[in-house]
């Protein structure tokens, strides 16, 4: 498969404490240097690539820096280390704010969680739509309208709807709406944010139907950011498990979905509420998870939550290895895979 | 079967709206057993969370109890007074409500809310409500609860807010607990650990448990039964693993098909086409689903067919599935 985005070692770390005029604040503007402060390590050096036309889920609890990832990797922030490569390009080294009116802007485009905020109030769909166009690809007039045309006709939004305003839309209507801007400039990578976490189910389906067929037709690549597993595992090819700023596992959708290997996807896995089976498989995540405050670089994050956890995880970080398509971040991952 | 804690009876609601009467819900009876937990089910609007709110006293202004009745024992809660709710409320039934960080007070310590419903209810002391307080907050798992005891809700991550709302809510120890989406905005890992709380605490209380989600998937792991509702109307009541094994309204046929987990691939999926319907309309049709509905016949313009009180799955509907099993041969019309 070929390649189009590839990460490396990409991490995020922000300052932590400190709201406007405290100590903490003061002190970061006048100290030395960035050092000595207490850090939170939101993304810590994540590596994983997404080839054409493919779709990759990105699973977690909140608080595990899924949206943190996401938004270095759309460039609506900058990045404290690594390297973010889309095509040849590398993006990690423009500052956010230089990258908004970057030719490149364009390749990458957002679906945002409930698409009722992501909207303007003050603009209908029509100008909703035409934003990024008229930002990104100077279009105006007919040129202009026709592509909006196209965009909404592909989202199945009924082009007399394009002169609403987002109240007067439904919610399946605003989802739309939403995936419909972010189509319109032809992106390569489209990142979409839980996209039905606010929807019901009938909704739900139509709108992750809609989007099977966008990729089909379109040939985009997705990353798809959920916490619902269930969903992940019919849209995506592949998924990323991460906990606490590291990705722990990587695989095939269905199979990490089947037999999961991390103890903490399998804690995650369990915790679906599936049709069919009740909830006595009491297998549950106990605790909050560790600081994410200048961590331990020697301690396994989930340590202290794993119902596993032994010596060797306080004493090193288990890297990810690969077992076959798979990647795992446990020291005892090969006690864990299906005898074959 | 005892006296049920709780039995709702053709309860009728509506709003009264600028844009005209929105009949919110219509002709809603159920009933929960002593230390029964029951799911009530449904898309967004189609009454689940309007229900709970009449049974508490607390709907919106403009809304107003038209017809029905709620007895809580031999109380009508719909026509008690605003003193007897008062006394009712917190100590008989107590609500979780969707969203614990709006729900807490912002400006008041956890503690403090938790042994206001001590003081009021447990006609405690103010001391011995404090010490009461950290020890519901034990209860609940929080750990360290002496200390958490005097943290704000803004300190707190979502998940440990709902335990703090749930705290509250069994504080007096009540007989029913009505939970409106407790878990919706967490992670599926926090749902399930709260969800495991509530129906151990439950247990152990030997409470009754309203619980009242759009997901289908976790109603059927944590509810005997369950209440399918679809634009204010009742469609269908039945045991959990009935309803899954044999659903009987097109309805809740269409919602177990919709669900991510029941299908091996996207296309396998089905889609409910239609939405609800506007309630505002005066001229809504005796079944609000007949619009969307692929099984309709003539006899669907007829008022909804009335089920038989005592027979376990009820269906609102003239031309249900057919039934897989002899068992539900008890489903009733007319």
């Amino acid at each position: 498969m070929t390649g189009l985005l590839e990460v490396t070692e990409l991490s995020k770390l922000f300052p932590a404490g400190g709201g406007p005029g405290s100590w903490a604040r003061f002190k970061r503007r006048y100290s030395s240097g960035p050092n000595n402060l207490p850090m939170v390590h939101a993304v810590d050096e994540v590596s994983f690539a997404i080839g054409k036309a493919e779709a990759i889920g990105l699973v977690g609890e909140s608080g595990c820096g899924k949206s943190t990832l996401v938004r270095a990797l759309t460039r609506l922030i900058d990045v404290s280390g690594g390297s973010i490569k889309l095509g040849d390009r590398e993006l990690s080294l423009k500052a956010a704010r230089v990258f908004a009116r970057d030719r490149d802007r364009a390749r990458i485009q957002m679906v945002f969680q409930d698409a009722g905020e992501g909207i303007n109030p003050r603009f209908n769909a029509f100008d909703a739509i035409a934003d990024p166009l008229r930002r990104l690809r100077k279009l105006r007039g007919k040129p202009l309208r026709e592509r909006i045309e196209t965009a909404a006709r592909r989202c199945g939004l009924p082009l007399e709807l394009l002169s609403r305003y987002p109240h007067q839309l439904s919610g399946g209507q605003r989802a739309r709406v939403g995936i419909a801007r972010a189509i319109a400039v032809e992106p390569e990578l489209l990142v979409l944010d839980e996209p039905t976490a606010a929807l019901d189910v009938s909704v739900q389906v139509v709108i992750l139907q809609l989007l099977q067929r966008l990729k089909r037709d379109l040939g985009i690549s997705y990353l798809f950011v959920s916490h619902d597993l269930s969903v992940v595992r019919l849209i995506c090819d592949r998924v990323l498990v991460m906990y606490l700023g590291k990705i722990v596992e990587t695989g095939p959708a269905a199979e990490v979905f089947a037999h999961p290997l991390h103890p903490y996807t399998q804690t995650l896995v369990a915790a679906v509420p599936r049709l069919h089976r009740d909830a006595s498989e009491r297998l549950r995540l106990i605790g909050e998870p560790m600081s994410p405050i200048d961590p331990d670089p020697n301690v396994c994050r989930f340590y202290g939550r794993c119902p596993r956890g032994m010596e060797t995880c306080q004493a090193a970080m288990p890297a990810l290895r690969r077992f076959g398509e798979r990647h795992v971040a446990c020291h005892f991952a090969e006690d864990l895979l299906p005898r074959s | 079967m005892t006296a049920p804690a709780l039995s709702v009876e053709a309860l009728c609601v509506e709003f009264r709206t600028r844009s005209g009467i929105v009949h919110a819900l219509d002709n809603v009876s159920f009933t929960v057993g002593k230390g029964e937990t029951i799911a009530i089910v449904g898309e967004s609007g189609s009454g689940k969370s309007v229900t709970a709110y009449a049974v508490m006293g607390i709907l919106d202004p403009a809304g107003r109890v038209t017809a029905g009745r709620a007895m809580l024992g031999d109380l009508d809660l719909l026509a008690a007074t605003p003193g007897q709710l008062a006394e009712v409320r917190g100590r008989n039934i107590a609500m979780i409500f969707q969203n614990p960080r709006t729900a807490l007070n912002p400006i008041r310590r956890v503690g403090r809310q938790i042994a206001d419903v001590l003081i009021r209810h447990g006609k405690l002391t103010r001391k011995a409500a404090a010490a009461a307080a950290v020890e519901m907050l034990r209860a609940v798992g929080i750990t360290d609860p002496a200390r958490r005891a005097k943290s704000y809700p803004f300190e707190m991550s979502g998940g440990m807010c709902q335990r703090v709302m749930i705290a509250i809510a069994l504080a007096a120890k009540p007989s029913l607990l009505i939970a409106d989406e407790p878990t919706t905005g967490l992670d599926v890992t926090t749902q399930a650990v709260i969800m495991d709380l509530i129906g151990d605490l439950a247990q152990k209380l030997g409470m009754a448990t309203i619980f009242i989600t759009h997901d289908l998937a976790l109603a059927g792991q944590r509810a005997s039964r369950i209440v399918v509702m679809h634009a204010g109307h009742v469609i269908e009541t039945a045991s959990t693993k009935e309803l899954f094994a044999n659903p009987r309204h097109p309805y809740t046929a269409e919602l177990i098909a919709a669900t991510p987990d029941s299908a091996t691939s996207l296309e396998a999926l089905a889609a409910i086409p239609g939405a609800l319907p506007d309630l505002r309309r005066a001229d809504l049709p005796p079944c609000r689903y007949s619009e969307r509905c692929t099984r309709k016949t003539e006899r669907c313009t007829q008022p909804l067919p009335r089920a038989a009180p005592n027979a376990s799955h009820l269906v609102a509907c003239w031309n249900p599935l057919p039934a897989r099993s002899i068992e539900t041969a008890n489903v009733s019309a007319a």
